[in-house]
């Protein structure tokens, strides 16, 4: 009798006869499904596009719904409601009476949250607020990926002396404490008189890249690390190692086979990204050395209305209340994804 | 043991100074920026400008500057503040006991909080318990802290103030403990609760993930078969190596906060702290103070990060040199 | 006859997952006597580990479900209090994991760990434990005890601290020792040692040990009775004699052929069992094992064999084929050299 050769005996598992295997699934779709099944990560990511959506539509919303112009003083003026006409700015007021203040909140289209200190439209300068704080918060978190990721992509991958350099580079910038190196380089930046002189082209004192720059700037060590090790640890895989086999050139390793798991990691760090960047963009214009007037974003109103906290509480409580929202969703988001992708976490089923 | 110490030694003086030129660089040699022109306030004339520059060494070459400046701050220790006019020095020195109190207060409160937080939750995983808390800690780190300290001085001082849960609380402000024991206390109870909200957060997070991450490890299942009770592996054996992380992470933030990290807090509520102190010379461009209060706050996180190291040998046996 | 101190009846291990429920361990019945050594063999997947860790109650998933009975000395361990259940693990039935690198936690000393099981079972005098602990290093063969007592686990090699672990299960006593493949991680010349050492647990300790492995030369030495696990159940079951000369289950031929072996003539090449192990959710209808059976024929697609004994006392197996077909075609899958020079 013949050895037994499975080929030449014609053996075919096919599904039917191993049972109904479970067909395979990349990782990817696996974690697409547990995310979906996530109602609370989805609520997550439908209340930030909401907040984002609002932000953006901060001009369609106090031009036509309020009619008010949040970047113009308007101290002598009057609201209607319900044909009864005030002023603005109300006299009376603070400890000894004497002062003026703002209306409250009207809960109506026009001055839904009442007026700051200069007759200004709260609601509107919040969802204003909404768009720069957002606008840099994001644009921080990508390009400090950006730059996290190319750093790490070659400190990981070519080892040796750059990567020593560049480590050493990143832990000199994460040495300095985060509050620090944003302090400075913001008050810098920010106090020259007639703007940023970089010889080819000025950047105006409140163009909101300064902020951006910064706070991109001094995050890039936090998501360089976790990248870096990644690349490293990739790098001796086996699978790298028979790319390498094959003559596989670097760029193509590096774009092939390195890139697209980096891509998983930097994905699901993203939204906790955005709530860190959030945070400190507030916290550094409520310093007065983020966003400069006249552009305002949550943490400036929070600073504008600090005079009026005990007064009129409505202009710091609500942008706080925004970046609470946000920040809480962006946090829910990135648990969300972060669980999506981890096949250990047991929960119950059915 | 004794060449690893001496060896971080050596790391921290190597990043004080690169720090120290870092921001002696930033603040004076960044393009565009004229400090002397800062300094002289609005529309200044020439003359004003060249005194300036005269008074404060700001006409000398860069690399003599900060030799001076470096001479003046370590060797005479007669640094004077250019906006007060003072001795650096004895400033930094009184704002020390005000941030120190507020972090070690602070300190205490967040780590028993977030270590019940954390220990909950992962022992009530299953159970509607853990969520609760989870979200309650997702709050916690998502809200800023000088919002909060607005919305805690609103509540306080302002709107219950009359209320008798607050009517206690003393205007803003810091008492020395060798003044006023009762009233260093209860000026500082807010502050102290609105700092630790954050990293109640944060930490109880940290911890639970750890818990969750160890439970799976064989160690413990090995635990388990050594017919050990629930509570005992729990505190013992998961909980033991779970905190090596969280003591770590504790050490960092705590170096920083030290090191003046706390300035929101400390802006918020009215304690004349080392933050506080940083920021105000930051904002002034006062150098002399800026590159102290940014030295003494490198050091402290520096010197963090290699006690840290140190505690990390200690609480994980693997790690020691053999 | 006396009772037997471990009597599985019809075991059920499933696990609730997203894609449906995951049926481990499929209806088992075995029994192990005092001194006993029962080596359980199978592929990952069988459901060996999941037998025993159920035996235990180490399993925390919990989307776990379980039927049957484990009897312990009368006792049905399923039914047991967590208290009680806990006086039974390491005093009475002990664990030995397959991994000794991470079995053991690297923060405390070896002798802290030993002392801690010893004195969550017995209540004894400062100083009692710690000698017993050296006593217990000195008997699995650990040089220099009295100050290797002190070291940390991540300062012994894996046969060493193999050693410990067994020196930890073996520190309360205990009636029954399970053991589970104690040397997969381990080099072919410590898992010598390693074995030889089990072997004299019976003489030394008195205790009865199930040793679970994948490969039937870890057992050929040292089990009394061998169970053949497939998918969740058992699919052959004797003693040494029957199992390594008269098998009966094509899955017991394949797991001998693919054994290499000194005292034959090379083969060409070693057999193989094709393909993959069966969903363990969706069951085809009829064997298991036939998708990879070479033997198969109609009557295996149709109806599930049932575990009876054809050949002898204590030998049974599930498979439909006839005894006189089984010797014929078995010799050609163990002993190809043989079917090649005939």
């Amino acid at each position: 009798m013949a050895v037994f050769e499975p080929e030449a005996e014609g053996i075919v598992l096919d599904a039917e006869e191993t049972g109904g295997d479970i067909a395979g699934r990349s990782p990817w779709a696996l974690a697409g499904r547990r995310l979906v099944r996530n109602k609370l990560a989805l609520a997550a990511l439908a209340l930030f596009v909401l907040i984002v959506a609002v932000s953006f539509a901060a001009p369609v919303y106090s031009k036509h719904v309020a009619n008010t112009d949040p970047f113009e003083s308007n101290i002598s003026g009057t609201v209607t409601i319900d044909g009864k006409t005030e002023p603005v700015l109300q006299q009376g007021g603070g400890k000894l009476g004497l002062g003026e203040t703002p209306i409250g909140p009207t809960w109506h289209s026009h001055y839904l949250l009442g007026a700051d200190n200069q007759g200004r439209d709260v609601a509107a300068r919040v969802l204003y607020g909404g768009r720069a704080s957002l606008e840099i918060g994001l644009g921080s978190a990508l390009l400090a990926s950006l730059v996290a990721v190319v750093f790490g992509l070659v400190a990981g991958f070519f080892g040796g002396v750059t990567d020593t350099g560049i480590s050493r580079l990143m832990d000199l910038i994460w040495a300095f404490p985060v509050y620090l190196l944003a302090i400075s380089l913001a008050t810098v930046l920010l106090t020259a008189p007639n703007g940023l002189n970089l010889g080819i082209f000025n950047v105006s004192a409140s163009s909101l890249w300064i902020p951006l720059v910064i706070i991109g700037v001094i995050y890039v060590p936090y998501v360089f690390r976790p990248i870096r090790g990644q690349v490293l640890s990739l790098r001796q895989r086996e699978f790298v190692e028979a790319a390498i086999a094959q003559g596989a050139s670097n760029f193509r390793l590096i774009f092939r086979e390195i890139l697209p798991n980096v891509a998983s990691t930097v994905i699901v760090l993203l939204p906790l990204m955005i709530a860190t960047t959030i945070l400190t963009e507030s916290a550094l214009s409520y310093l007065s050395i983020g966003v400069q007037a006249p552009k305002a974003s949550w943490g400036t109103i929070i600073e504008d209305g600090q005079a009026l906290l005990y007064t009129r509480p409505t202009v710091a409580i609500a942008p706080g209340v925004m970046i609470v929202l946000t920040v809480l969703a962006l946090n829910v988001l990135g648990d969300g994804l972060r669980d999506a992708l981890d096949p250990r976490s047991k929960v119950r089923v059915k | 043991m004794a060449t690893f110490a001496i060896r971080r030694a050596l790391w921290l003086l190597v990043v004080l100074f690169a720090i120290s030129v870092l921001v002696f660089l930033i603040f004076f040699a960044t393009p565009g920026v004229d400090p002397a022109r800062q300094m002289a306030g609005r529309n200044p004339s020439a003359e004003t400008i060249k005194n300036i520059k005269h008074e404060f060494g700001l006409d000398r070459a860069l690399p003599i500057r900060y030799g001076l400046m470096m001479k003046h701050m370590f060797i005479s220790r007669d640094l004077i503040s250019y906006g007060s006019h003072t001795r650096v020095i004895p400033e930094i020195l009184s704002a020390t006991p005000v941030t120190l109190s507020l972090v070690f207060g602070a300190a205490v409160i967040w780590v028993i909080f977030s270590i019940l937080t954390g220990v909950g939750a992962a022992v009530f995983r299953g159970t509607v318990i853990d969520p609760i808390l989870m979200i309650l800690a997702l709050i916690g780190i998502s809200i800023p802290v000088f919002w909060l300290g607005e919305v805690v001085n609103l509540v306080t001082q302002s709107r219950l103030h009359d209320f008798f849960l607050f009517s206690w609380v003393p205007p803003l402000g810091y008492t020395p403990l060798t003044q006023d024991p009762l009233m260093w206390f209860e000026q500082l109870v807010f502050p102290w609760l609105t700092l630790s909200v954050l990293y109640i957060g944060f930490y109880a997070r940290v911890l639970r993930a750890n818990l969750i991450e160890t439970e799976n490890e064989d160690y413990i299942r090995t635990a388990r078969a050594k017919g050990l009770s629930e509570r005992r592996v729990l505190l013992r054996h998961t909980l033991r190596t779970s905190m090596i992380t969280f003591v770590s992470l504790f050490g960092l933030d705590f170096g920083i906060l030290v090191g003046g990290g706390a300035l929101l807090t400390e802006v918020v509520f009215g304690l004349p702290g080392v933050g506080l102190l940083t920021y105000n010379s930051l904002t002034a461009l006062d150098l002399p103070v800026i590159m102290t209060t940014v030295i003494y706050g490198a050091f402290f996180i520096t010197l963090a990060n290699a006690l840290v190291d140190l505690l990390y040998a200690w609480l994980d046996p693997r790690v020691r040199p053999a | 006859m006396a009772e037997p101190l471990l009597s599985v009846k019809d075991l059920k291990v499933s696990f609730r997952t997203e894609d449906g429920l995951v049926r481990a361990v499929d209806g088992i019945s075995f029994t192990v006597d005092e001194g006993d050594v029962v080596g359980i063999v199978g592929e990952s997947g069988s459901g060996k580990s999941v037998t025993m860790m159920s035996l235990m109650r180490l399993i925390t998933d919990p989307n776990v479900i379980y039927e049957g009975e484990i009897l312990y000395k009368g006792r049905n361990l399923m039914g047991l209090s967590q208290d009680a259940m806990r006086e039974v693990r390491g005093e009475e039935i002990a664990m030995i994991f397959q991994d000794p690198m991470t079995s053991l936690n690297p923060v405390y000393t070896i002798g802290w760990q030993i002392e801690e099981q010893l004195n969550e079972h017995y209540d004894l005098k400062k100083g009692q434990a710690r000698r017993r602990a050296i006593d217990l290093l000195a008997q699995v063969g650990i040089p220099r005890p009295e100050q290797r007592i002190d070291d940390h686990p991540h300062q012994f090699s894996g046969g060493m601290r193999q050693r410990v672990m067994i020196a930890l299960a073996l520190s309360c006593n205990p009636d029954l020792l399970i053991a589970d493949e104690p040397t997969t991680a381990l080099d072919v010349t410590i898992q010598a040692q390693i074995l030889e050492l089990t072997k004299n647990l019976k003489r030394d300790f008195g205790s009865a040990v199930v040793l679970i492995t994948h490969d039937l030369g870890v057992v050929a030495d040292i089990a009394d009775r061998i169970l053949v696990m497939y998918a969740g159940r058992i699919v052959e079951e004797g003693n040494k004699e029957q199992i390594f000369y008269d098998p009966q289950h094509p899955y017991t031929w394949g797991l001998l052929g693919s054994i290499a072996r000194l005292d034959r003539p090379k083969p060409r090449r070693l057999t193989t069992i094709a393909g993959q192990p069966p969903s363990l959710i969706n069951r085809p209808r009829g064997c298991s094992f036939r998708p990879r059976c070479p033997q198969a024929f109609e009557r295996c697609s149709v109806e599930d064999p049932a575990l009876t004994a054809k050949v002898g006392d204590g030998h049974l197996d599930a498979c439909h084929l006839s005894v006189e077909d089984k010797r014929t075609r078995r010799d050609a899958t163990i002993r190809p050299e043989l079917a090649e020079s005939a």
